[in-house]
């Protein structure tokens, strides 16, 4: 009772004169935030793989944005073209080129080649990577028959194709070229003079029955180009091709319009406005597969994005609840997560579609799917925290200054889970991204009307076609594969930082 | 134990129920596609649907689903990919090349990715360690259509070594449509092989560092008796359940491995219906796959018990 009032004067400071002898601190202190980021950066692997994911995200981010196409450009004829840009090809370096393989050409097939490349100034064939010699018996007789295995320009062997045009588009040609300077009509050839065959465009010399060119003796193609001028479907002043002495024709009359042969690459300047170039080919629609997959990539990171972020709320409010109140709540919560993660993903999905896909939209729908059964992870995860946490001191001591039941969960024991918790979303992403590859590539979720495209679709579309166009899944396949190591390694970085006690245990 | 075992079992069979009710009241919801008019089987389909209680309430029709399914194994017809065929004996036909397939990966993926595992384990920390690690760590990030497309590419294609798809037939053991699955039983396998290899890694690392592994070499075990003996068997206690529930899994397949190498399966009967709105035979797979999840859960957490004397499950924490 004396101590109560003591006057101010009888306290006195107890080290006023002395010298303190304790040493200042002289680190610095440092947050759990930056101490795990110091072990990051100690894991070589994980900061490798997050320098290619940073790399994966800006091409997802800028591909489509340097890409001379849109993912609506969809072209007709260059579908499941390999990889082409002129100025690279150009330099005959082996790459870029256009290039495919074709085995066992015949005489008449390489002759067929060399046509085109007399033609139209483009020769197709690149190289040969091979002759063969080999013997026959005909009636008696022995025939050599040399074969050839050689590369062929994709996009220069197309050459010439037919193409009908109203009079305003023949008009509009006409004058692009004039501008230009670059042909894209060549004179017209009557199938009458090469025996009938047709659906051959690209035959202007004299052929046998066969198709078969028919050579002059310095062995030189015999041009068979329509001169009857009756025949012709509209006037044409316009670029005549170097050893035309006037009087070809460049149009076939048809009803109300024109039929042409069109050297297709220029055409397709004409249309573009640019020669085309194909970082990784086209696919099976002609989109650019270097566009489209920065387009299918960006949709996929945005949506695991956000699908991981929905489900990390839901999982840990709902896991919160569980750890925290625990008993009969916990029984009951944990049996509807037990319903839900019982339904198999494929079918959650695809219900979603039938039904919501009308109403509220594809993905929307496809997020729903995602949404219903991606937490349960998620709170399993919180709800061992919290079980682990909820019987501590520092929730007691919290509890005993009177703070409410919200204020524990969220400000004193969550706190202490998010470092698993983070980690564990980093993890969710990739499986995100890989699902929604799973259900794209099935044909369960068609996203192309929305996305353009997704990896997904540009795998499957790829898989059809993956004899003849090993490119159009390669690509796609490298890239999801990269991404997916990457996204693993930077999220197994992330847990060993976070929680170096649980370093190299996986799972 | 076994009380353990029938309360699990029971309450696996209420899920099951509860999760078949659920997806079959919403697959009925669902409008219905029109019937070809003039083809024979469509009166039958009409008779079968007013038969089922189409019109009638939802808990109605699922108990004349269940009460068809329980006494006369009747799962209905199919009304749009088989018309007028009942879909039990489509299912069954298509549940044996999935099956197979499995069972072929599945017979060598255990050796393979548990003799890995444990190699890596002993020869920590050395070359062999950090080689199978990276290459588990790849395969397992990298899903299965990738390296499907390497698979079909490299050994299919250019190699010429076996046949891109799988061969038609129902010759299921021939040696000719042995040699057109290898495909699809490889690229199946990588990541069941992967899978083992982590777990199996991860419990012997953690199991040769235990306390009795050295009173073991104290009492005078060399190092392989002990690890045969005592490390071993211990790591079996985790990877042992896995291995059940990876049997179970064989039957459900994979869709997009049987969608690449076009097996006759499951997979693909599941994905044709759903293109095709058959609804009798989605209803079916539905079922089956969510049986097959369920099941091996439980088998998974039920052979602990059995394997493992020391974990005593169903008693009180």
């Amino acid at each position: 009772m004396e101590y109560e009032k003591i006057p101010a004067e009888e306290f006195r400071f107890v080290q006023e004169n002395e010298i303190i002898r304790d040493k200042e601190l002289q680190t610095k202190s440092r947050s759990f935030f930056a101490d795990a980021l110091v072990r990051f950066s100690k894991n070589k692997s994980s900061v490798i793989a997050t320098w290619i994911l940073a790399f994966l995200l800006v091409y997802a981010l800028v591909a489509p944005l340097i890409s001379p196409y849109n993912i609506r450009d969809l072209d007709t004829i260059y579908i499941n073209y390999p990889p082409f840009v002129r100025k690279v090809a150009d330099l005959g370096l082996g790459i870029l080129d256009g290039a495919t393989s074709l085995d066992s050409q015949s005489e008449n097939a390489m002759l067929a080649w060399r046509a085109i490349a007399e033609e139209t100034g483009m020769d197709p064939l690149i190289r040969v990577l091979g002759t063969h010699e080999t013997e026959t018996k005909n009636k008696g007789q022995t025939v050599y028959r040399t074969t050839y295995d050689i590369e062929v320009n994709s996009y220069y062997r197309k050459g010439i194709i037919y193409k009908t045009f109203s009079y305003s588009e023949f008009e509009n040609i006409q004058q692009w070229q004039n501008e230009n300077g670059i042909q894209v009509i060549y004179p017209y050839v009557d199938t009458k003079d090469i025996n009938g065959i047709t659906g051959r465009p690209n035959i202007w010399y004299q052929v046998d029955k066969k198709g078969n060119p028919v050579l002059d003796d310095n062995g030189e193609f015999i041009p068979v180009y329509c001169t009857n001028a009756s025949k012709a479907g509209a006037e044409y002043n316009s670029l005549r091709i170097p050893s035309d002495p006037g009087n070809y024709i460049y149009s076939y009359g048809k009803s109300g319009s024109v039929q042409c042969r069109v050297l297709y690459y220029n055409y397709y300047r004409y249309v573009n406005g640019m020669e085309p170039s194909y970082l990784m080919g086209t696919n099976a629609l002609g989109q650019d597969i270097f566009c489209g997959i920065g387009v299918g990539a960006r949709f996929s990171i945005i949506f695991a994005i956000l699908v991981s972020s929905i489900n990390l709320t839901i999982g840990a409010v709902y896991g919160a609840i569980q750890g925290y109140y625990g008993g009969a709540i916990d029984m009951a919560l944990d049996r509807i997560s037990d319903i839900l993660s019982g339904v198999p993903f494929m079918v959650v999905t695809t219900l979603f579609q039938l039904h919501l896909a009308k109403k509220v939209g594809i993905v929307p729908s496809f997020l729903f799917a995602f949404v219903l059964t991606g937490w349960i992870g998620m709170a399993a995860l919180t709800r061992k925290q919290f079980y682990r946490f909820k019987g501590q001191e520092f929730v007691m001591a919290a509890r005993t200054l009177g703070a409410s039941d919200r204020r524990l969960m969220f400000k004193h024991i969550f706190p202490n889970a998010i470092g698993t918790i983070i980690t564990s979303c980093a993890l969710i992403i990739p499986g995100v991204i890989s699902s929604e590859t799973s259900m794209t590539y099935l044909g369960i979720v068609d996203l192309s009307s929305f996305a353009g495209t997704t990896i997904g679709t540009l795998l499957s579309q790829g898989n059809a076609v993956v004899t003849s166009a090993p490119h159009a899944i390669l690509y796609p396949s490298i890239f999801l594969g990269l991404l997916m190591i990457c996204f693993n390694l930077f999220g197994n970085g992330l847990r060993d930082a976070f929680n170096p006690s649980t370093r190299g245990v996986d799972d | 134990m076994i009380k353990y075992a029938i309360r699990r079992t029971l309450y696996m069979i209420l899920v099951f129920f509860i999760i078949t009710l659920m997806c079959f009241v919403l697959i009925r919801m669902l409008p219905l596609p029109a019937l070809p008019p003039d083809d024979i089987h469509t009166e039958v389909i009409q008779l079968r649907r007013e038969a089922l209680g189409y019109n009638k309430p939802y808990l109605e029709q699922f108990a004349i689903f269940l009460r068809g399914v329980f006494t006369k194994f009747d799962w209905g017809l199919s009304e749009q990919l088989y018309t007028g065929r009942p879909v039990l004996e489509i299912f069954l036909e298509k549940l044996p090349p999935t099956m197979i397939v499995n069972l072929y990966s599945i017979l060598w993926t255990i050796p393979v990715g548990i003799g890995l595992g444990i190699l890596a384990a002993l020869m920590k920390n050395t070359w062999v360690d950090y080689t199978i690690s990276t290459l588990t760590m790849v395969v397992i990030s990298v899903p299965s259509f990738v390296y499907a497309f390497l698979v079909q590419y490299i050994f299919c294609f250019r190699l010429r070594w076996f046949p891109l798809i799988m061969k038609g037939g129902t010759d299921w053991f021939s040696p000719a449509m042995f040699k057109s699955m290898i495909p699809a039983v490889m690229a199946l396998s990588f990541g069941v092989i992967a899978g083992f290899c982590r777990t199996t890694r991860a419990e012997l690392t953690e199991v040769l560092t235990s306390e009795f592994m050295l009173l073991a070499r104290t009492k005078g075990l060399t190092k392989t008796q002990a690890t045969i003996r005592h490390a071993l068997r211990n790591c079996f206690v985790v990877i042992v359940p896995g291995i059940f529930g990876e049997f179970i899994g064989i039957l459900g397949g994979s869709l997009i491995i049987e969608k690449i190498f076009s097996i006759p399966g499951v997979g693909g009967l599941t994905l044709a219906a759903i293109n095709s709105q058959d609804y009798n035979v989605f209803i079916m797979s539905t079922c089956f796959y969510t049986a097959i999840g369920l099941v091996a859960s439980l088998v998974v957490d039920i052979s602990y018990g059995f394997i493992d004397p020391r974990i005593r499950m169903g008693s009180k924490k």
